[in-house]
């Protein structure tokens, strides 16, 4: 057992910080540093300097494009790019569809697709959840039907991220309505300008807009876009979920806030009482950050127990961070504070109050983080997991 | 970074395990704590054979090249089996106090009676209940012709009961200074008593006790910082300890759900207790990941830095653990609460972690404070788990 890093980390980790700064561009760094939602602009510059250096998605194998970082040193590296203030690249591309491609997909898909991601020239969403198709994935209806060497796909997914600016969805489809639940669901690529996409937007307690309706009506997708075998895409469903799972305590964006808001709070941080409740959160998320650590490292027998205990605490971190920071601002935090970009605006944007610049974004992040313990596996059903899967109940 | 075990972390584990398996049965635990010692002195014997006395001391003072990593195997396996015995207070505690204190020509002397198992050492220092960190110490040590006069009162001096050699903190003239005084001392009244889990515990009266100079470790007026490293690594030792009774009880608790029937079904198929469970194993697998970020902030050579760690560790371990404890017993409905069961036994352990050597609060404000004017810049992240740049392990006491 050793709990320190190694000097070569501690370099690695010195020298991508190092280079962020140098390069990451001060009025992106900024708007990320306030919260705002990432423009697709500010994503696509930024995921091309990353490309520029083979680090856009480092996950991934060498093979195709990803580098020979350990999970640690991953690891690290988003630490820095939260601190930086670096926007979020596109995670449905690089942490859900990447994998899938490059694990069961074509040649040809991986040759017309993986590059593009790599270069934030093509960005996706994810089709999987329905109206009546929620923690209970294996329900969805979404029908997709060969007609010649085309599946004419019918039906509605719903709060599916930034499908708003994806110019692809990879989506759940049922291509075998006899068979049982998870036995008849395939995994399809489908364009997101093809006829018969409709995109509507769900305006959120944020008040923006980051989830979407999506309706398919008799849309033609090639069979050459679906990923693996029909009828297996239930599996690979699984093979994502587990890497969202992993990725999902999200301990760099929590540290990166608690960081904000001890800055901005400075002076709230003499009241005893709140700063108790921010210290109590700071030990909280030590405790989970040598978690994740135990994951990334591969402790052999920390891999199964931990997956879920990481998504249930790491959403609940995101929720208590963003609520002490609401918290702080005092009467600035109930001050509805639109994007001044305009960006991911509702349809019907409030006046911008007169507060610290500080103070934007808190709020929104404080409503729309409700859905941290939501997505991806509610809190509940990562119980249900924990109970079933871990403790054998 | 590395979170597994190596070859001989490995044995070690597998040592302990198989001495509990073999000595302490839970019957046979609860027949030796009703015994006026409470501990069985033929254990200690074993312990110093096997090398556990020794497994967490650096070799550079006479240990046998470990650290608090293997004082957490020791007693995360120790408290698995609920074991009465004075390894955190002697083994960890004591020796590391004096392994930080005593001088080069004094530490040999000091140390192998209680790393060969001849002795039992207990630290006496705390004055009051409510004392935490630093008391203000009010026992105070004379000089005469002979040596030194000690005068003052300790209370629940943990392994008090088996001790054959107290380290009385006193103050002396400035400073505070450490004193190895023989139990049965004229002037040294022990009063003894059970802690919450069954642990012998004493509170000493001194009155004009006479000691040789070579009594006094270290140099003199020297023992604060030493004293507080001692008590951290003690923090650590009790984390340990809480996360092997949290494990356990938490898969006690596990079949007992699937073995007791009530309304015609086994207790696992009620939601309700399915997460409850899930809670139990969520807090389990934190603390386990904060003890060994715990461990990781003893070797800090920043004192501040290293409080911060330990503080944090004991703060979330403590109440995580009395939350596993209290959930445990309460899924066991009647039989919980019971002392012929074994799942109220842990409680009791995790009762005391809990609320020996600082509070949660108490610990929850030792860290606010160690972490007042830290540069968070700089610490964003990675300081959290590992010394920064200049903050180099300290491996061996400088002097």
């Amino acid at each position: 057992m050793e709990f320190d890093l190694s000097e070569a980390d501690l370099a690695f980790r010195r020298d991508k910080r190092a280079w962020i700064r140098a390069n990451l561009p001060a009025d992106i760094a900024e708007r990320g540093r306030r919260g705002f939602h990432a423009t697709r602009s500010d994503v696509e510059i930024w995921t091309r300097l990353l490309n520029a250096q083979g680090w856009a998605a480092p996950a991934w194998p060498a093979e195709y494009g990803g580098t020979a970082w350990t999970p640690l040193q991953r690891y690290l590296f988003q630490l820095e790019l939260r601190a930086a203030g670096a926007p979020v690249q596109d995670q449905s591309a690089m942490e859900l569809v990447g994998p899938v491609l490059y694990t069961f997909g074509s040649d040809a898909q991986k040759r017309a697709y993986l590059p593009k991601i790599l270069n934030a020239e093509t960005f996706w969403c994810q089709g999987f959840s329905e109206p009546n198709a929620g923690s209970d994935l294996a329900s969805l209806r979404t029908r997709a039907v060969l007609d010649g060497d085309c599946y004419v796909v019918t039906g509605q997914k719903t709060w599916t991220s930034d499908a708003q600016r994806a110019d692809m969805m990879f989506a759940l489809v049922r291509t075998d309505p006899e068979a049982r639940p998870q036995a008849g669901i395939s995994f399809l690529l489908i364009d997101m300008q093809a006829p018969g996409v409709r995109v509507r937007p769900i305006y959120t307690i944020d008040e923006g807009r980051s989830v979407n309706e999506v309706f398919l009506d008799d849309v033609r997708v090639p069979c050459k876009n679906l990923v693996g075998e029909a009828n297996k895409g239930w599996s690979y469903a699984k093979f994502l979920l587990t890497n969202e799972r992993a990725m999902s305590a999200e301990t760099a964006h929590t540290r990166a806030d608690l960081s904000s808001l001890k800055r901005f709070a400075a002076e709230k941080l003499a009241d005893p009482l709140f700063a108790a409740k921010v210290s109590r959160l700071e030990i909280d998320l030590m405790a989970l950050e040598y978690a994740v650590l135990r994951v990334i490292s591969a402790e052999a027998a920390a891999q199964d127990a931990v997956a879920s205990v990481l998504k249930l605490r790491g959403a609940e971190l995101r929720q208590r961070v963003a609520e002490l920071a609401v918290e702080a601002l005092g009467a600035a935090g109930l001050a509805v504070n639109p994007d001044p970009t305009g960006h991911d605006a509702t349809d019907h944007p409030a006046p911008r109050p007169p507060v610290p610049a500080y103070a934007h974004g808190w709020l929104a992040r404080a409503m729309f983080r409700r859905a941290t313990t939501i997505y991806g596996g509610s809190n509940e059903i990562q119980r249900n997991i924990i109970a079933k899967a871990v403790l054998g109940l | 970074m590395d979170f597994d075990f190596s070859d001989v972390q490995q044995s070690l584990q597998d040592s302990v395990k198989r001495f509990c398996e073999r000595e302490y049965p839970f019957e046979k635990r609860q027949a030796l704590l009703r015994t006026e010692a409470g501990f069985d002195r033929a254990h200690w014997a074993t312990f110093a054979e096997l090398g556990w006395l020794g497994a967490g001391l650096a070799e550079e003072v006479g240990g046998f090249g470990g650290g608090p990593i293997e004082n957490a195997i020791i007693l995360e396996q120790l408290a698995r089996a609920l074991v009465v015995a004075p390894f955190l207070s002697s083994a960890v505690i004591a020796t590391q106090a004096i392994a930080r204190l005593a001088l080069p020509e004094q530490r040999d002397k000091l140390l192998s009676p209680l790393l060969d198992g001849t002795s039992i050492a207990a630290l006496a220092h705390g004055e009051t209940a409510q004392h935490a960190f630093a008391p203000d110490l009010a026992a105070k040590a004379t000089k005469t012709k002979a040596g030194y006069r000690l005068d003052g009162r300790k209370v629940f001096v943990l392994g008090g009961q088996a001790a054959d050699v107290f380290l009385v903190s006193a103050r002396d003239g400035a400073g505070e200074s450490l004193f190895a005084v023989p139990a049965h001392t004229p002037g040294v009244e022990r009063v003894n008593y059970h802690a919450v889990d069954g642990r012998r515990v004493s509170d000493l009266t001194l009155r004009g006790v006479e000691v040789e100079a070579s009594a006094l470790i270290g140099a003199g007026g020297d023992a604060a910082d030493a004293i507080d490293y001692a008590l951290d690594y003690g923090v650590i030792g009790l984390c340990a300890e809480a996360v092997g009774a949290m494990d356990a009880a938490l898969w006690i608790t596990r079949d007992y759900l699937k073995t007791r029937k009530q309304f015609g079904v086994t207790l696992n198929t009620f939601q309700a207790l399915q997460h409850r469970m899930a809670d139990m194993l969520v807090e389990t697998e934190l603390a386990r990941s904060m003890l060994y970020r715990g461990i990781a902030a003893l070797a800090l050579e920043n004192v501040l830095e290293r409080r911060r760690g330990v503080s944090a560790a004991k703060a979330q371990i403590g109440e995580a653990g009395f939350f596993v404890g209290a959930q445990a017993v309460q899924l066991h409905g009647g039989i919980g609460v019971t002392e012929e069961y074994i799942v109220g036994h842990y409680l009791k352990r995790l009762a005391l972690v809990r609320g020996l050597f600082g509070s949660s609060d108490q610990h929850l404000a030792r860290f606010a404070e160690c972490a007042a004017g830290r540069n968070e810049e700089e610490a964003a992240g990675l300081r959290d788990f590992r010394p920064a740049p200049g903050l180099r392990r300290r491996r061996t006491r400088r002097r």
